[in-house]
């Protein structure tokens, strides 16, 4: 095949060109036309129709994902905003962490462990590139029904994906979610999530200026793997009867990975870039672009220096391959040698690829002729916008009349029936141990980790001297979404925000991972407006910012979308991690509180999903204020010693976060239903905004005067002791019975 | 004069800082050692880290055993220097053949992190002689090759001349860190060599030297042991 210059498209306005199979829409190949006012050169096109891709464009989202800025919160906190490849916080004593949480949905369902493996790869990379030492990982895991024998195939294979490439590049995984759910059956959601850590003075941003810096490529060869990934995968929806999408799937290689953090910092530390960006997502289409639209707009490239693992790759493959483990780095002439160096020294390859022009395109060469000649905004940041139509889904209404009512839904009466119904709760896949999950991930190294799954959040000591800390969570409740799209992303915030203030620290910003179905389809997206309206009205009331994140659409088999899944980050600070409040009981005779409100709210619940398979009604309510108070009471008592564990109140109600801290503890639990509540209320009702705490007895008077001046509603509710856990006047159950229905159940389906 | 122990990185190594953390927090003071410089900078011992230098791949410390570092790590450990391998630095002493056996796939085929019991069996090399013969100890325990093997010969070797330095500890409840983790033959889970200088240990001690990260303090003993080895020395 002839090479197809930049003056042979001017020659041949009329040659066929495959832009519909690239992902383009006819409208998109006109538009690219009209910019360019000749029609692309196969590596032009290339390059669009992956930066056009709605992975990389946001085109269907970004109208609604403008809101995150339009109602951002007044924070003094955000260092860097949305736009970055991740924002950063402000959290103290000079430092600054970075964080946010992506999506690797569809190269996992494809290929379990080199999907999974490179989702921490790529997000750990974008942390990197904000100038960070990255300091933990989390994922939020969905898979479809544990007893499916697909998820046999899925879930093991994301596990250790997640495992063999976190654990090599010694990134302790510090928590997130693994939920079951049929609707994710087709499509597992496989999420990942890096936090890192700097100095203020430390923060790079992407972005290519000064005419004759040079851009230097570095990291692994470039190969013919994940060609195509973000155009072809992650853009659409998956078809029973397509062919085989495999080789779209980036393949890691985590030693290279380490190497590239450990020489990428050294190269920080000599304060050697002055722009940087990783290769991720569209690979060098992507961070040529980026930089150059971010910086003054000019740029040269030779594209055949680029290192290349297979030397018959094609201009057009390399401009588009996602192969892994490397960066690019913009960095002035003189600093050129210095940063070779250390390359040598971590045995990465680094190239000079090109430079920085004074003009205001970016120009790519091939063996000296010019096959790209294109301006960077708009391949970069000039992709198109959609105005997708929406509609509130006809089947909502009845959805919502649903509701499991106790005429609906038998409840259990008596304290058999309870006890019952708890073991089964206790031991369904969602509320059971993920202990052979977790322990598959390293959560001790860099020696940091002060709390990690299965507390509330993960929490990071970040400073040796002053115990400076931060803390993150993540949640997100398909279940709940699914009935209510506005309120059940409002309660992803709010359950993340809550989990982050049980563990003693200060919410302070959001990332979110937005999965959804195809934005073509008006039902789905009604969901996803519905849910951001919702995120960015609670994050602009609870005062923590979104800072970024990711959107991850055509989650769907065919015509059926998985339940809308917004999932919510949430960071927190804490000025002394030895202060930390952890899940577990762990000293007899503490007394217990309930705080907050409990009302018959069932619908969504863990209860409803268990006993009876149904999903209907509403979900809880949602107050933000009431939280924000919960979380201020919370950190207060965290910071002063007046509780010694605290657990939010969530998926299985009151009765779950009491199992949980009984065995995590290693204590027993007596409670008593407080006068005029029905017991199966207590127990199994999901009312938000509420936690379970043990208050020692020295510090009982002082708890309850800061709750009742803060007008916080508390109910003590019983006391830690003995073996067993006692509902009075109900049942009485040991937590070896517990233990042996909580552990075992995920291994025993899946191992 | 203080104790200076090294701690070698590797391509790989990830519990390097840990290991530097952990002979701080001893008493003595870490110096960084680098895999391609074969000078040892005056320290008095060695610690190789965890990790998975060289990606472990071809197979854990095999590449490693040849950095240039090691050549003069296997001859000062041939002296008598003391020298701690931990986890992948445990892998790499038994491809050095400063220690015998090796390190394979852990018998459940996955990678295991957990607060695991041990019971230290021999209280005199110059990496135990804090802890007394029997005492049982928690630490965390986290790989994906742990499980030492050797062929009937050398187990009995090992066994005779009283050179396993730690066992995992099985009499009692999982929840509690009971149990052999991945299928070591004879629940060994570190050895020593003959003149007792050389430990090579698959659990991490490092990780249990702060009451806030770790599940214990029992650890340090470790570090503390080789400090006062040397002092006294």
């Amino acid at each position: 095949m002839s090479l197809d210059t930049v003056t042979n498209a001017e020659q041949t306005p009329d040659s066929a060109q495959p832009w519909a199979e690239l992902g383009l829409k006819e409208d998109e190949y006109a538009r690219i036309r009209e910019i360019l006012g000749r029609r692309p050169t196969g590596a032009e096109l290339a390059m669009y129709s992956v930066m056009w891709s709605e992975h990389c464009s946001y085109k269907s989202s970004k109208v609604h994902l403008k809101q995150f800025g339009e109602k951002k919160p007044d924070s003094t906190a955000m260092l860097v905003g949305i736009g970055e490849n991740a924002g950063v916080v402000d959290v103290g004593q000079g430092y600054a962490v970075t964080f946010k949480v992506e999506s690797h949905n569809h190269p996992s369902y494809i290929e379990p462990y080199q999907g999974a493996a490179t989702g921490i790869g790529g997000i750990v990379r974008d942390i990197l590139a904000m100038g960070a030492r990255p300091v933990a990982v989390m994922d939020p895991l969905r898979f479809g029904a544990a007893d499916h024998p697909d998820t046999r195939r899925v879930l093991p294979g994301i596990v250790a994906g997640i495992g063999g490439y976190g654990n090599c590049l010694g990134l302790p995984n510090i928590g997130g979610e693994v939920v079951f759910d049929p609707c994710y059956q087709g499509n597992p959601l496989v999420n990942a999530l890096c936090v890192g850590v700097m100095k203020h003075e430390d923060i790079h941003l992407a972005q290519a200026s000064g005419a004759g810096n040079k851009v230097i490529l570095y990291g692994a060869r470039t190969g013919g793997d994940g060609i195509g990934g973000v155009s072809v995968l992650a853009s659409e929806t998956f078809d029973a009867t397509g062919p085989a999408k495999r080789p779209a799937v980036q393949v890691g290689d985590p030693f290279q990975e380490k190497l590239l953090i450990e020489c990428t910092l050294e190269i920080f530390a000599e304060k050697l870039v002055k722009g940087i960006q990783d290769l991720g997502g569209a690979g060098l289409s992507c961070a040529t672009s980026e930089l150059a639209s971010a910086g003054s707009g000019g740029m040269r490239i030779e594209l055949d220096t680029v290192p290349l693992r297979d030397n018959t790759l094609s201009p057009e493959e390399i401009l588009m391959s996602e192969s892994q483990e490397r960066m690019c780095a913009i960095v002035e002439p003189d600093k050129v040698d210095r940063f070779l160096e250390i390359c040598e020294k971590w045995d990465v390859i680094a190239t000079v690829i090109g430079e920085v022009t004074d003009g205001e395109r970016l120009e790519i060469f091939w063996h000296g002729e010019l096959v790209v000649d294109v301006p960077p905004r708009t391949v970069a940041h000039e992709g198109p916008t959609y105005q997708r139509p929406y509609a509130r889904p006809s089947w909502q209404d009845a959805l919502q009349a649903d509701a499991p009512t106790a005429e609906r839904l038998a409840r259990p009466a008596g304290g058999d029936a309870l006890k019952a119904d708890l073991l089964k709760v206790v031991g369904s896949p969602n509320q059971a141990s993920k202990a052979w999950i977790t322990d598959q991930y390293d959560r001790y190294v860099l020696g940091n980790t002060v709390l990690s799954s299965p507390e509330d959040s993960g929490m990071i000591r970040i400073d040796e001297e002053t115990d400076l800390g931060v803390s993150v969570a993540t949640d997100g409740n398909g279940r709940y979404t699914k009935l209510d799209p506005y309120t059940g992303a409002q309660l992803a915030l709010a359950e993340a925000f809550r989990n982050v203030a049980a563990g003693g620290a200060k919410p302070l910003a959001v990332s979110d991972c937005l999965n959804f179905g195809s934005p073509e389809d008006p039902d789905v997206m009604w969901q996803f407006a519905e849910a951001t309206r919702g995120l960015a009205d609670a994050c602009l009331e609870l005062g923590t910012p979104v800072t970024g994140g990711n959107v991850s659409l055509y989650n769907q088999t065919g015509e059926t979308a998985i339940h809308p899944t917004p999932v919510v980050a949430v960071l927190g600070v804490i000025d002394d991690v030895t202060r930390r409040t952890p899940i577990g009981f762990g000293e007899a005779g503490q007394l217990l509180y309930l705080l907050g409100d409990t009302a018959d709210e069932l619908g969504g619940s863990a209860w409803s999903q268990v006993v009876h398979d149904h999903l209907g009604g509403l979900p809880p309510k949602v107050d933000l204020e009431r939280e924000r108070l919960l979380g201020e009471i919370l950190i207060a008592a965290s910071r002063d010693g007046m509780i010694d564990a605290a657990h939010d109140l969530s998926d299985g109600g009151l009765a779950m976060a009491l199992v949980e801290s009984c065995l995590k503890g290693g204590n027993g639990a007596r409670v008593v239903v407080p006068e005029g509540l029905d017991p199966f209320v207590f127990l199994f009702s999901e009312s938000a905004g509420r936690a379970v705490v043990a208050v020692p007895r020295s510090e009982e008077v002082r708890f309850n005067d800061m709750c009742g001046a803060r007008g916080l509603p508390v109910a003590r509710i019983g006391v830690v002791d003995g073996e067993t856990l006692d509902v009075q006047g109900q049942f009485t159950v040991s937590l070896a019975e517990l233990r042996d229905a909580h552990t075992g159940v995920i291994e025993a389906l899946l191992a | 004069m203080t104790t200076r122990v090294g701690v070698v990185t590797f391509p790989g190594s990830l519990d390097d800082r840990d290991a530097q953390r952990a002979v701080r927090l001893a008493g003595a003071e870490p110096v960084a050692l680098w895999h391609r410089d074969k000078d040892l900078h005056q320290v008095d011992a060695v610690v190789l880290p965890g990790g998975f230098s060289y990606g472990d791949y071809l197979r854990c410390g095999a590449i490693s055993r040849f950095s240039p570092v090691m050549d003069t790590v296997i001859e000062q450990a041939k002296l008598g220097m003391p020298v701690l391998g931990i986890c992948n630095g445990f892998q790499v002493l038994c491809e050095s053949h400063l220690l015998p056996g090796a390190l394979t796939r852990n018998d459940s085929l996955h990678f295991i992190c957990r607060d695991q019991k041990l019971r230290i069996e021999n209280a005199d090399t110059a990496w135990t002689r804090d802890y007394s013969a029997g005492q049982e100890i928690v630490v965390p325990l986290k790989n994906g090759e742990g499980r030492f093997v050797a062929d009937e010969h050398v187990l009995d070797g090992l066994e005779a001349e009283g050179r396993v330095v730690a066992r995992y500890a099985t009499q009692g409840a999982a929840a509690d860190g009971f149990g052999n983790p991945n299928g070591s033959y004879r629940d060994i889970a570190g050895i020593t060599n003959a003149a007792g200088n050389v430990v090579g240990l698959m659990p991490h001690p490092e990780h249990a030297v702060e009451p806030l990260t770790g599940p214990t303090t029992e650890g340090l003993g470790f570090f503390t042991s080789v400090l006062k080895q040397l002092v006294n020395a």
